[in-house]
């Protein structure tokens, strides 16, 4: 027995640093390969070559060298594509889960400090949206704002920020109980004041970690709508347009659906998994 | 005490309700695109457009469409869809069986796969097999239905085709259903095939919505499995001779699975709003497939159906849930 859980506990520790430095090395790696596209990328995304569709990967018969992760229907190449869908999904999962969050915490804020009607109101706005399927609700919002990906931003923002609302205000709550609190206002500190110097530090190691989160969703909403065909027009290289395209021609070019389904795949559990570390390790009871 | 709050609830709940069909009425009508127009034949004059318009109402204020429709609703009647043109109660009434059969299924393949990984984590806990069930669950928890449904499609649709990934049922089978419950119904009715057929062609879409509920269900009734193996009455058991398997499945799950059961509530809600991506994805024809057609055509009347239809499956059983876990825990029960 005590044979058993001596190497177990140093074999959790590595797989503990394993957890935090692997997802962060594939967002770095998605990070510089927006950065670099045009540099790295081996073909341009956009140009079609109807002589060269349908081309297999680097490890099939019949493989085309240069095309290492071969074409798609229209003779465009999978890796080029899915190196400068890279740029497009990393501009939306930041700047979404930023407005989210920023939009999600204040309310989160606002009715978890001053309660009353703020909480009364903020609330039932939440019960109201938790009660949408959110798919329906941003495939509706795009239709109502128009294709594009200002609409698929917006509309996570304006479905999302109810996760951020209802955890902040929670933890709010709780602070807002704590002694330090009441020395700041005991010291002259106005309400408004307190919120924002004393209460928002508190609070922001879990906004930190629902912004993870959020930027994992964010990254498999766009592909949502790019598959219904409500994001940006099908030609841009998105990794959800590009699934959509495998997954009309799976019969065909099955590898047109893998490399990006790999790379939303590694990408969202990525995000996930450092949202959780940042979590625990901020959060006392659960790292002790 | 317990009838107050049932009253309580019960008018939130219509609030909730409310507030969904204004929100929705009020979106739909400030999207662009002219409906009335989409559903004309090119060449069709202003007035004919007009003529339509006033047919469904839609030249009035958005305030008395609104009162309009929500008085319709109280009778039962959510007006006539525009590009099916047929009642879309009727339209909607015939989908739900699809997605309920659908989200049954996915919840009952989450309850069974997630409370064995569980047992099996408590059983083994302390040991290699529980870091690697936990990383595990951890993984899968974090991939949502989509990816899962895709993932799915390529492996066993494709790669290895062994599985159907379009569609409810062959549809070389004949029969003639008098209820949209294929399983229900092929059960009474002794059709073992369409059983099967229906099965296999709900498995995959099943599984995708299943696997995160599953690693939720794993993680958390660990959690409470391994709290409730500490307690005195279950090293009783054990010293009164039982394995650890059976004090787990005699003695500590029961305990266990109350705090489990609020959970499974909230997040069933969120499954069955998965099966809008979902039942696209598997051609499936639910709800949520005939959801995603009627935003794209703009037929407004369906929307508002669909869209309060799923609002109240959701806040119903929020409240069963909860009213279910108060009846079941005696220390709320008496609180």
């Amino acid at each position: 027995m005590v044979d058993a859980t001596m190497p177990l506990r140093r074999r959790r520790f590595r797989v503990r640093n394993l957890r935090f430095w692997i997802p962060l090395t594939w967002i770095m790696m998605l990070v510089l390969a927006a950065l670099c596209a045009p540099l790295i990328a081996p073909h341009d995304p956009l140009a079609q070559d109807l002589f060269l569709e349908r081309l297999p990967p680097f490890f099939m018969d019949g493989a085309e060298p240069g095309y290492w992760l071969g074409t798609d229907s229209l003779g465009r190449d999978v890796l080029s594509r899915m190196i400068y869908g890279a740029r497009i999904a990393l501009f939306v999962s930041v700047i979404a889960a930023v407005s989210t969050g920023i939009f999600g915490s204040t309310l989160g804020l606002l009715a978890g400090y001053y309660g009353g009607w703020w909480d009364r109101v903020i609330s039932r706005l939440v019960d109201i949206w938790m009660a949408f399927p959110p798919v329906l609700f941003a495939v509706l919002l795009v239709a109502v704002m128009g294709t594009g990906l200002t609409s698929v931003i917006a509309a996570i923002a304006l479905i999302d920020w109810t996760r951020f609302a209802r955890v902040i205000r929670a933890e709010t709550m709780v602070q807002a109980h704590m002694d330090y609190v009441d020395s700041a206002r005991i010291g002259g500190a106005r309400r408004f004041t307190t919120l924002v110097s004393e209460i928002l530090p508190n609070v922001m190691p879990s906004i930190i970690a629902l912004l993870m989160l959020e930027m994992g969703i964010a990254v498999i909403v766009e592909a949502i709508l790019s598959f219904v065909n409500l994001s940006i027009s099908s030609d841009d290289p998105t990794w959800g347009s590009m699934i959509a395209e495998g997954r009309g021609a799976i019969h065909f070019a099955w590898w047109v659906l893998l490399f990006p389904l790999i790379t939303l795949f590694l990408t969202v559990l990525s995000f996930s998994t450092l949202g959780e570390g940042i979590k625990k390790k901020f959060d006392p009871v659960l790292s002790s | 005490m317990l009838l107050k709050n049932v009253l309580v609830r019960l008018i939130t709940t219509a609030i909730t309700l409310f507030g969904v069909a204004v929100v929705v009425f009020v979106l739909v009508r400030v999207a662009p695109g002219n409906p009335i127009a989409m559903m004309l034949p090119p060449g069709a004059t202003s007035e004919d457009i007009a003529n339509l318009s006033a047919l469904y109402g839609f030249d009035k204020s958005i305030f008395e469409q609104f009162v309009i429709w929500l008085g319709g609703v109280l009778r039962g009647d959510f007006g006539t869809s525009i590009t099916l043109r047929q009642p879309v109660a009727e339209l909607v009434l015939g989908r739900l069986p699809a997605t309920l059969e659908l989200s049954t299924m996915a919840l009952f393949i989450a309850l069974g796969l997630g409370g064995t990984v569980a047992v099996i984590g408590a059983r083994k806990r302390d040991t290699a097999t529980e870091v690697g069930l936990d990383l595990t669950s951890g993984a899968v928890l974090s991939i949502p239905d989509f990816l899962w449904g895709l993932i799915f499609v390529l492996l066993f649709g494709v790669l290895w085709p062994i599985l159907s990934i379009s569609g409810r049922i062959d549809p070389r089978i004949e029969f003639d259903f008098t209820t949209n419950f294929y399983i229900f119904e092929g059960l009474i009715r002794g059709r073992f095939d369409v059983v099967m057929s229906t099965l296999s062609h709900m498995l995959m879409p099943a599984m995708s919505l299943a696997l995160p509920l599953a690693a939720m269900i794993a993680q958390l009734l660990k959690q409470n499995l391994k709290e409730v193996l500490n307690q005195d009455y279950t090293t009783l058991a054990r010293v009164r001779g039982f394995s650890e398997t059976s004090v787990i499945l005699r003695e500590a799950l029961r305990n266990a699975a109350l705090p489990t059961l609020a959970l499974v509530g909230v997040q069933f809600t969120f499954l069955i709003g998965g099966t809008v991506i979902v039942e696209r994805l598997f051609a499936f024809e639910g709800l949520g497939n005939m959801a995603i057609d009627a935003v794209i055509n703009r037929d407004l009347p369906l929307i508002q159906g669909i869209v309060l239809l799923f609002a109240a499956l959701f806040t119903v059983i929020n409240l069963l849930v909860d009213l279910s876990y108060t009846l079941l825990n005696p220390r709320l029960r008496h609180g």
